[in-house]
């Protein structure tokens, strides 16, 4: 099964931006919080995902804090949620010919 | 400004005080626009179009800036200033472009104005790099060096730097425009695949004139250029590119950007009606103000007069017994150096493509060395290639082996321009936003399962080129073998094309078969290769032309056989 079609069946939601003043890839966390590592990211309903983007997006603005917000597809893959597609699993851990760059060389 | 421009270097441009107060004043523009939008007075949408008339680009992990060389062309304190700014606010390399560029992937929007203040103590800048403008110009990396020489395309190109920067028609294009100039009898720097492809000649008397090709280019609906003039005098150069800008400004689509190329207009219009709007305007534009004054060209050109040369004989004792004593320099000759006009000289070209290595990319350490080396062996001056190496145009034979001894104790002396392991690839998925698919691991592989020098060698002439989306930053139309990523439901595919070719017998390759895995595509390359070698009359007949003479069927037959 390839991932967009797992995404289809019952997957979440996390939101993500680029902040603004260093690109630093970020995900909303809980209480509406901005977190740099995606295991901090909170997972939305697909329902309720389109109206927290909304409000992320108007407050991201507001504070000058993130550009490029969207939401995207998070799966679970034996017991643990990751991105669903290789775009945003690429996004979440750094490139995957330099392993010592990005999020995963932390 | 603490000015420590290049000096008297040969062969390269030196700023006069207008261009280095139009730098500057564009660095304190944008320094101020960066803090209006870190305060909130500039929202996205607003700031947006000035960052990328700045080079600045938001990617996957970090802003990206991409920095002009223009027409591929920097002298070794201008690389040694990248290498610095690479360590300082970026994470220890930067990577070489086929616009002859080099970009950034791990930028801070904040630090931006600084590393633009920083690069203009140098005379360098990121205009022209982003944007529907006309894009840095690019030639012939052999410029000034190569024995079928004619005309000196870096004097035509920074003509053209200096007439398209703020001018007010090209600041705000349908889309994106890139020129690209060749003066020799090879065409080096792809001319045909250009928005206007220009091969500079001389005529009977000796003059400079031009070729003008237009409406090539690859991305969504790749177009070879067609020839809209076969000379243009020298004196009707700016005339007739403006002739041609004006004609694209007028009727070029705003509407839709996948049609917003000129390369649409000069289809859709058809080459008659398009020339014949071209010629229109250019007899309206000709006169007085248009001419092309020989006392600028001539000023221009003492800029790229020839560097002091030494009167060597051709014939290098010492090279000769280099050669006996170490094969695999002995290969790196034969692969990597070409004949330099002058006697007892040498063009080098330096591989950035080590077997397994990303493509196009170098650390800030290797700049340093490559600066020194410059320093040491080619008057200070460098130059990028649209394949994504650097060369050292001016070494004498005498050198070369001392010169290669250096490199490739810093992994830059591979032995491959021009074979199977000197691969483009663009940043794909790996760092791009509009990637669907990455290019740089298949590039490692495929060069990693084609290390061996020998078997390289025995390949011959083989480009391929790889992108990671339609948009065709990797070339890969033109690739001998092409390979473009795609995006199946979630999961990377490679489609693979081949019979594309770069130079002057421009071909667009054709798609062999249905898109295949990453693992697969290696073999598939492999099977490629094989058959070419099964077919091929004898070590001199090419690839290109093996597929030429048997057509597609065996190498379909081959990869997709079990399908």
């Amino acid at each position: 099964m390839s991932a967009k079609d797992r995404s289809k069946e019952g997957s979440m939601k996390a939101i993500t931006a680029n902040r603004l003043r260093d690109g630093e890839v970020v995900f909303l966390g809980k209480d509406g919080v901005w977190v740099e590592s995606f295991a901090e990211a909170a997972l939305f309903q697909r329902s309720e995902a389109d109206a927290v983007l909304a409000d992320a997006k108007a407050k991201a603005e507001r504070e000058q804090f993130g550009v490029d917000i969207y939401a995207f597809e998070v799966v679970d893959e034996d017991g643990v949620p990751v991105p669903a597609t290789m775009r945003e699993r690429i996004r979440t851990a750094g490139p995957t010919v330099r392993l010592d760059l990005g999020k995963q060389a932390a | 400004m603490n000015h420590i421009a290049p000096g008297a270097r040969a062969g390269i441009y030196h700023y006069d005080e207008i261009d280095r107060q139009f730098v500057a004043e564009r660095v304190e523009q944008f320094r101020k626009q960066v803090e209006r939008r870190l305060s909130g007075e500039l929202t996205e949408e607003e700031f947006k179009p000035v960052r990328l008339m700045n080079g600045l680009y938001l990617q996957l992990h970090a802003y990206m800036v991409r920095i002009a060389v223009p027409y591929g062309v920097m002298s070794a304190t201008q690389l040694r200033k990248l290498a610095e700014i690479g360590r300082k606010y970026d994470r220890g390399y930067g990577h070489f472009t086929t616009r002859q560029n080099l970009q950034y992937n791990w930028i801070k929007l904040e630090d931006t104005p600084a590393i633009l203040h920083e690069l203009a103590e140098v005379d360098m800048h990121a205009l022209q790099t982003s944007g529907n403008c006309v894009r840095n110009v690019t030639t012939d990396p052999f410029v000034g060096a190569a024995k079928d020489e004619v005309v000196d395309g870096r004097v035509y190109a920074e003509i053209l730097r200096q007439w398209t920067t703020m001018h007010p028609e090209f600041t705000y294009l349908p889309r994106k425009f890139k020129i690209a100039i060749s003066g020799a009898e090879s065409d080096r720097a792809a001319v045909r695949i250009h928005d206007v492809g220009l091969l500079a000649r001389r005529n009977d008397k000796g003059e400079a004139g031009f070729s003008f090709y237009v409406g090539g280019g690859l991305g969504r609906s790749p177009f070879v250029g067609k020839l809209v003039r076969e000379w243009v005098a020298e004196e009707d150069f700016v005339a007739y590119l403006e002739a041609i800008l004006r004609v694209y400004n007028q009727y070029g689509r705003r509407d839709n950007i996948y049609k917003a190329r000129i390369k649409i207009l000069v289809h859709e219009l058809g080459l008659e009606k398009f020339t014949q709007e071209v010629e229109e305007e250019f007899a309206r534009l000709r006169g007085p103000k248009y001419r092309l004054d020989p006392e600028i060209v001539e000023g221009v050109r003492q800029h790229f007069a020839p560097p002091p040369l030494e009167e060597l004989p051709d014939h290098s004792e010492a090279l000769e017994r280099a050669k006996a004593s170490d094969p695999a320099f002995a290969n790196w000759l034969e692969v990597n150096v070409a004949e330099h006009k002058a006697p007892g000289y040498a063009i080098a070209t330096v591989s950035l493509k080590p077997a397994g290595g990303i493509p196009g990319d170098a650390t800030c350490d290797q700049m340093d060395l490559v600066a020194d080396l410059a320093e040491r062996h080619s008057f200070g001056e460098l130059r990028v290639t649209h394949v994504q190496n650097l060369v050292l145009a001016h070494v004498k034979k005498d050198e070369l082996y001392d010169l290669w001894k250096r490199l490739d104790a810093a992994g830059l002396g591979s032995a491959n321009a021009g074979l199977i392991g000197d691969i483009i690839a663009c940043p794909g998925l790996d760092y791009c936003a509009l990637a669907n698919a990455r290019a740089i691991p298949l590039a490692q592989a495929i060069s990693a399962r084609f290390a061996d020098p020998v078997r390289q060698r025995t390949i011959g002439e083989l480009g391929i080129k790889i992108s990671g989306c339609i948009n065709a930053c990797g070339h890969h139309h033109v690739g001998a073998i092409g390979i473009l990523g795609v995006d199946k439901k979630g999961t990377e595919y490679y489609q693979i094309t081949v019979g594309g070719d770069p130079t002057l017998t421009t071909e667009i390759g054709d798609i062999l078969g249905p898109a295949v895995t990453e693992t697969e595509a290696v073999d598939a390359i492999e099977a490629i290769v094989d058959v070419y070698l099964a077919n091929r009359t004898g070590e001199g007949e090419r690839f290109i032309d093996t597929l030429r003479r048997v057509g597609h069927a065996p190498f379909k037959e081959r990869i997709y056989a079990a399908d």
